[in-house]
């Protein structure tokens, strides 16, 4: 079996803060430029000019794409062989998220009691989703998320009867409700099935997808395609200042649900859309 | 189009919903908390940590300054969060906003009625929108660390007018061209 030191997991989280806030992954940096084409408003063009330039000015000084670094949102996959020793693992992350949000010079903007709201000064704790996974790998990756889109995302338990169209209605309106303030060009993040969480973690997750990939069944992609049409023609545009582009992707996420139900999640998130992933071998433990 | 702060009335005047413009000179950061002290500080018959007339705030809250720096990455927050204190600051002077996303009713009501203009920053933008940023001097409340207010001397500082004096609302207007149905 092998092995997995806490401390090597703490360093490699505390090296992926600062990159992951400061370079736009290149996904998105082709989706802005392609949305350039199609792009009718020139204050939409700026928008997008705008934001290719922040890229370039974040890359280059290694300062933040956004002020908003976010509530740092992890998702690690543990190989059931693996075996983590040293220590938490749960301890490990927060740690890696501290060190990596303090020495990097991010925003620390977490409170550590919704109503009573003290700053934790260090962005600890982190959301973390565990999942286990058949082989010997730790799986991390880091989806810092700002609230300007965080807080526009919905969730609403449908009923079966409601169908596809109750679906397509409901994303459409949560994009339409949430206008300017996600920061369009938005990425769409839509869970659908499971129960009330499980549609809200797809739909998360739906956002760590590459942009410009499709659901890999056709039926779901038509109809992220159909989505992708129907926001752009809501009109909002960059920044919500009008033009065209108002989404550069639609991502669904599906799971098998109960026969009484159709929970359906929205999670925005703004063209940032920081994610980035590493993976950690273990060594062969000593007999 | 090149704007200097603080507001005259006549520049107020000039700026048309829509303008692409180069904000330089003063202007005073604050976001939720520092919002919440200075009209709380009103409330209690004490002044503003800096004189209101013609003066604007940007909506930010910065990351720290990385050794080097004099600030760190520094785009807009959501404006409709203050929504509850700009019609108090504007009555006491306040000419323009500096933010992103949409106002209240209430908001848009008294930016026409005083006189006042809404500009609009490029939210997700913030390290561009640093670099525009020359000086910068912690006014009031340090203890509130990103969301103290700073005062900000900037240069060209790019900006769209949102809502000019007149009551026009680019979120309504630019929206209504390219809305498809």
């Amino acid at each position: 079996m092998k092995e997995l030191d806490v401390m090597e997991i703490e360093a490699a989280v505390a090296e992926l803060c600062l990159p992951t806030n400061c370079v736009l992954n290149e996904d998105i940096r082709k989706a802005l430029k392609q949305a350039k084409a199609s792009e009718e408003s020139a204050q939409g063009l700026e928008v997008l000019d705008s934001l290719l330039k922040n890229a370039e000015i974040a890359a280059e000084q290694s300062i933040p794409i956004c002020q908003d670094t976010g509530m740092a949102v992890l998702f690690v996959e543990i190989g059931q062989d693996l075996h983590i020793v040293g220590g938490s693992l749960t301890e490990a992350l927060n740690a890696g998220i501290r060190q990596g949000y303090t020495k990097g010079y991010l925003r620390k903007s977490v409170v550590a009691d919704p109503f009573l709201r003290v700053n934790t000064g260090d962005n600890t704790p982190a959301v973390i989703h565990y999942d286990m996974v058949p082989g010997d790998k730790l799986k991390l990756t880091l989806a810092p998320k700002g609230f300007g889109s965080e807080n526009m995302g919905a969730l609403k338990m449908l009923k079966p009867a409601d169908g596809v169209e109750g679906v397509l209605d409901f994303v459409v309106a949560t994009v339409d409700k949430a206008g300017a303030n996600p920061c369009p060009p938005v990425i769409v993040g839509v869970g659908i099935g499971g129960t009330m969480e499980k549609a809200a973690l797809l739909a998360k997750k739906a956002l760590l997808r590459e942009v410009g990939s499709g659901h890999p069944e056709q039926f779901y992609a038509e109809l992220e395609h159909k989505l992708l049409q129907r926001i752009n023609n809501l009109g909002i545009g960059p920044q919500g200042y009008g033009g065209r582009t108002t989404a550069l992707a639609v991502h669904i996420e599906v799971f098998p649900t109960h026969i009484a139900g159709l929970p359906v999640a929205v999670n925005l998130n703004c063209h940032a859309a920081r994610h980035r992933t590493i993976v950690l071998e273990g060594k062969e433990a000593l007999g | 189009m090149r704007v200097f702060t603080p507001l005259s009335e006549q520049t107020i005047g000039s700026l048309k919903c829509g303008s692409n413009v180069l904000l330089n000179g003063i202007i005073y950061t604050a976001r939720d908390a520092a919002h919440k002290r200075m009209v709380e500080a009103l409330a209690a018959g004490e002044d503003l940590p800096f004189k209101p007339e013609g003066q604007v705030i940007y909506f930010v809250g910065p990351t720290p300054a990385p050794p080097g720096r004099i600030i760190g990455s520094a785009g807009p927050t959501t404006s409709g969060r203050m929504d509850a204190y700009s019609p108090i600051l504007l009555e006491k002077g306040l000419r323009g906003l500096i933010g992103k996303g949409p106002l209240s009713a209430e908001v848009l009501q008294v930016i026409k009625e005083t006189g006042s203009v809404y500009f609009g920053a490029i939210g997700g933008a913030g390290a561009l929108l640093s670099s525009c940023i020359k000086k910068v001097e912690v006014l009031a409340y340090p203890e509130l660390g990103p969301e103290a207010i700073h005062k900000l001397e900037v240069e060209d500082l790019p900006a769209i007018v949102l809502v000019d004096c007149y009551g026009n609302n680019l979120y309504e207007l630019g929206r209504a061209k390219y809305q498809l149905t």
